[in-house]
């Protein structure tokens, strides 16, 4: 008989059951059937890797004055991507026809949005709403006057002259702003007692929810002046922002009543029971926590709506996408690098949006609470 | 027993008529509706003028007056001399056409990718997981630009085509594919094929029927693959194979006969595929983590076999959580394939509010009916949303 009082050293864990190989036997080849599989996707991925990363990085042409550097001799382009194509005229792809000498008013007016912006992530941030507050009232006239210039001594430029990535954020960010005001006064009206109220708001936001993004540039590029008395004239980007602004708050409207109807019914009835008229106990008491709560749907209706404004691309504006398209890709001096425009415009478009999708899905973690209702 | 507080003269009196809610309600929507009712008729107003001014004519009479242009894909007989509303027609026939396509290849990609993306297979799920992030995150109009040129930069010119067969040929106008000749004879196998449809209607209520009364199962699901397969096979060949193909051959200059797929519905219809499945593999992996393990585990415990359990337990309340998020992507394919004018697929949108919208100039009428069209669509999917809801919502206690 063995006996012992001492506690026995613990044994390692069997070789088979641990390490790398362990492993691969679990998540690569645990059965015939993901045997099979993993052989598939790696010969797949073997296949498709290696020549995307030796096309878009070791053979790719980064800097050349002129595109005769991305062509052999005999005039066929070489293997590798020309991303000369974007870098020769990269400023182009970020102001459009921006002229050069007042290129520093939108730098200037993004960098103050970009540093305004950034103190409303920290958690402490004293007297938040404040902040909140200037940059949605007031920053937007501080940057329209900034980047269309007309008044303290700033020359006009045209908003035709607008393009590139900047148009497409100023399309995008003016859009948000103003569906976020309108969405809400549609959500709260969906949520009214007041019978026509009501239906007005539900026909409104069902209306432009029914109807694609396209079709609604159209009538807005071909039917507002239509609208107007004889005479009156419009901005084609403003003509496209109501278009864009109308589509996009029946959206906000959406995801706000989702919130409105998130708040239990004991704080509407507690507003009402303190004797606040409704607006107040609506400012006071349910926008409140209801937008808190609808943070996430926001960003990811904003996310939408950037990846919609390329749209504006078949009304005749000059949005990144345009501005590659129909400005450097009718440039006769480089013609045949479609492709490398495109996986640029692609690439940034794809950083705006994943980042953004990535944070509303942290935030949605954050605020989520654990309890329903 | 008499308490002031009680007394019913001292009760406050009715509170003035613009304090009263509901005359404030009253007045605020009377005032609301009146404001529209201004806001509608200046617009009308300006509208008349305007087109007055502009020599516009105004109403539906273009609809009947002749095209004068030819479209590229036209499921029924067009050509310039028939009429703007059969231009019409034609457009709406080509949107439903991809979406109908779209609907089906982005259905497929997107449940196979939403279940690889769940697989415990690390490489799969990784490889799913890249590409929902990768394509969800790119603006379709791009997606769709890029396919579309890489189809017509990338393949050869009609006479170097790629073919398979002989009978299938792939160039830069397309993709050739031999079309059927229906011959008389054809019309049985239509006949086998309802026959088989009915009659599998017909098996599973019988079966279900029996299992109620007598707890025996009947292999329901080979049998109905039989009548719809088998039966109209077997009719086909004992008629004789009553169909041709048209093949296309290649000429000098040009492939004759046949069918084309041109390369626009291609390039649009990879992009919306590719685009929508990374949406719909994303509702379809909520819809099957949504299902608790306890739902299956409860299944194999009274005795289901795991195919039994998945069929007849997971499925169905997986399919709960997925058709309603499921059905609004669908909506937003069919809004999508708008894009289409893009690239020049002759679908609503540039039949009609690009090519017609240009030679009639009659902005009003047509944007009108085109959003008509999409409105009523979208109308009819989220009635059948609400009462798919309202029929499988889950009634607890």
């Amino acid at each position: 008989m063995y006996v012992t009082d001492k506690i026995l050293p613990e044994l390692a864990a069997p070789s088979n059951s641990k390490g790398i190989v362990h492993w691969f036997r679990v998540n690569l080849f645990n059965g015939p059937f993901n045997t099979i599989f993993t052989l598939l996707a790696a010969y797949v991925l073997y296949k498709v890797l290696p020549p995307a990363i030796e096309w878009a990085f070791i053979d790719a042409t980064w800097f050349a004055e002129t595109s005769s550097e991305c062509k052999l001799e005999n005039g066929d382009r070489k293997d590798g991507a020309c991303w000369a194509f974007i870098t020769n005229r990269f400023d182009q792809t970020m102001y459009g026809f921006y002229p050069e000498a007042e290129r520093w008013r939108p730098n200037l007016a993004g960098i103050m949005l970009v540093l305004l912006t950034i103190p409303l992530f920290f958690e402490k941030m004293p007297k938040k709403q404040w902040l909140g507050g200037f940059i949605l009232l007031v920053f937007p006239f501080i940057a329209y006057f900034l980047i269309r210039g007309g008044s303290f001594g700033l020359s006009i430029v045209d908003t035709g002259k607008w393009g590139g990535l900047m148009l497409t954020l100023i399309i995008s960010l003016v859009g948000i702003l103003f569906a976020l005001f309108f969405g809400t006064i549609l959500a709260l009206g969906r949520r009214s007692n007041m019978p026509i109220v009501k239906s007005l708001s539900v026909v409104f936001i069902e209306f432009w929810r029914g109807v694609p993004l396209i079709t609604v540039l159209f009538m807005s590029s071909v039917m507002l002046p239509l609208f107007l008395p004889e005479g009156t004239t419009f901005d084609k980007l403003a003509r496209a922002m109501i278009g864009i602004i109308l589509f996009q708050s029946a959206y906000v409207a959406e995801v706000v009543r989702g919130g409105l109807q998130a708040i239990p019914k004991g704080q509407y009835e507690a507003a009402a029971a303190m004797g606040l008229s409704y607006w107040k106990s609506m400012f006071l008491i349910i926008l409140p926590q209801a937008m808190k709560l609808v943070i996430p749907g926001l960003v990811n209706t904003f996310i939408a709506l950037f990846k919609d404004t390329t749209l504006v691309l078949i009304i005749g504006l000059f949005d990144l996408l345009a501005i590659i398209e129909n400005v450097l890709g009718a440039d006769n001096a480089w013609l045949g690098f479609h492709t490398e425009g495109l996986v640029f415009a692609a690439f940034v478009f794809w950083l705006f949006c994943f980042s953004m999708s990535r944070y509303s899905m942290a935030l949605e973690r954050k605020l989520d609470t654990g309890h329903r209702n | 027993m008499s308490d002031p507080r009680h007394n019913s003269s001292e009760l406050p009196s009715k509170p003035p008529i613009w304090n009263d809610p509901k005359y404030r309600a009253m007045f605020f929507q009377i005032l609301l509706v009146s404001a529209l009712a201004y806001f509608f008729y200046t617009i009308v107003q300006n509208t008349l003028d305007n087109m007055t001014a502009r020599g516009v004519s105004t109403g539906f009479g273009f609809m009947s007056e002749p095209a004068g242009f030819d479209i590229l894909q036209t499921l029924i007989p067009f050509d310039s001399t028939y009429s703007f509303g059969r231009s019409f027609l034609v457009g709406v026939l080509n949107t439903l056409l991809v979406t109908g396509l779209g609907i089906i290849f982005a259905t497929l990609l997107g449940f196979i990718i939403g279940v690889a993306r769940l697989s415990n297979n690390w490489l799969i799920s990784k490889i799913a997981t890249v590409y929902i992030e990768t394509f969800r995150n790119i603006p379709l109009l791009i997606q769709i630009i890029f396919w579309y040129s890489l189809i017509v930069g990338s393949l050869p010119a009609v006479r170097n085509s790629f073919s398979l067969f002989d009978s299938f040929f792939l160039n830069q106008r397309g993709i050739n594919i031999p079309s059927p000749i229906y011959e008389s004879g054809f019309i049985y196998t239509g006949i086998a094929i309802i026959i088989g449809i009915i009659g599998s209607f017909v098996l599973k209520w019988w079966a279900r029927k029996r299992q109620e009364a007598t707890g025996q199962q009947f292999p329901v699901f080979l049998s109905i693959l039989c009548l719809i397969i088998l039966l109209p096979l077997l009719v086909f060949f004992i008629t004789g194979s009553p169909i041709t193909w048209d093949v296309p051959k290649l000429g000098r200059f040009n492939l004759q006969g046949g069918a084309t797929v041109i390369p626009e519905l291609v390039g649009l219809l990879i992009a919306l595929t590719i685009y929508t499945a990374a949406f719909i593999a994303e509702i379809v992996r909520s819809g099957i983590k949504a299902v608790s393990h306890g739902q299956s585990e409860a299944a194999l415990s009274v005795g289901l076999t795991p195919g039994q359990n998945l069929r007849l337990v997971v499925i169905p309340q997986a399919l709960r959580v997925i058709i309603p998020p499921l059905t609004s992507q669908y909506l937003n394919l069919f809004k999508n394939s708008s894009l289409a004018a893009a690239i020049g697929y002759p679908d609503l949108v540039a039949v009609f509010m690009g090519t017609t919208l240009n030679q009639t100039g009659q902005a009003v009428e047509i944007v009108a009916v085109t959003m008509a069209v999409y409105l009523l669509v979208s109308l009819l999917i989220s009635m059948f949303m609400n009462w798919y809801n309202a029929r499988m919502s889950l009634v607890e206690r």
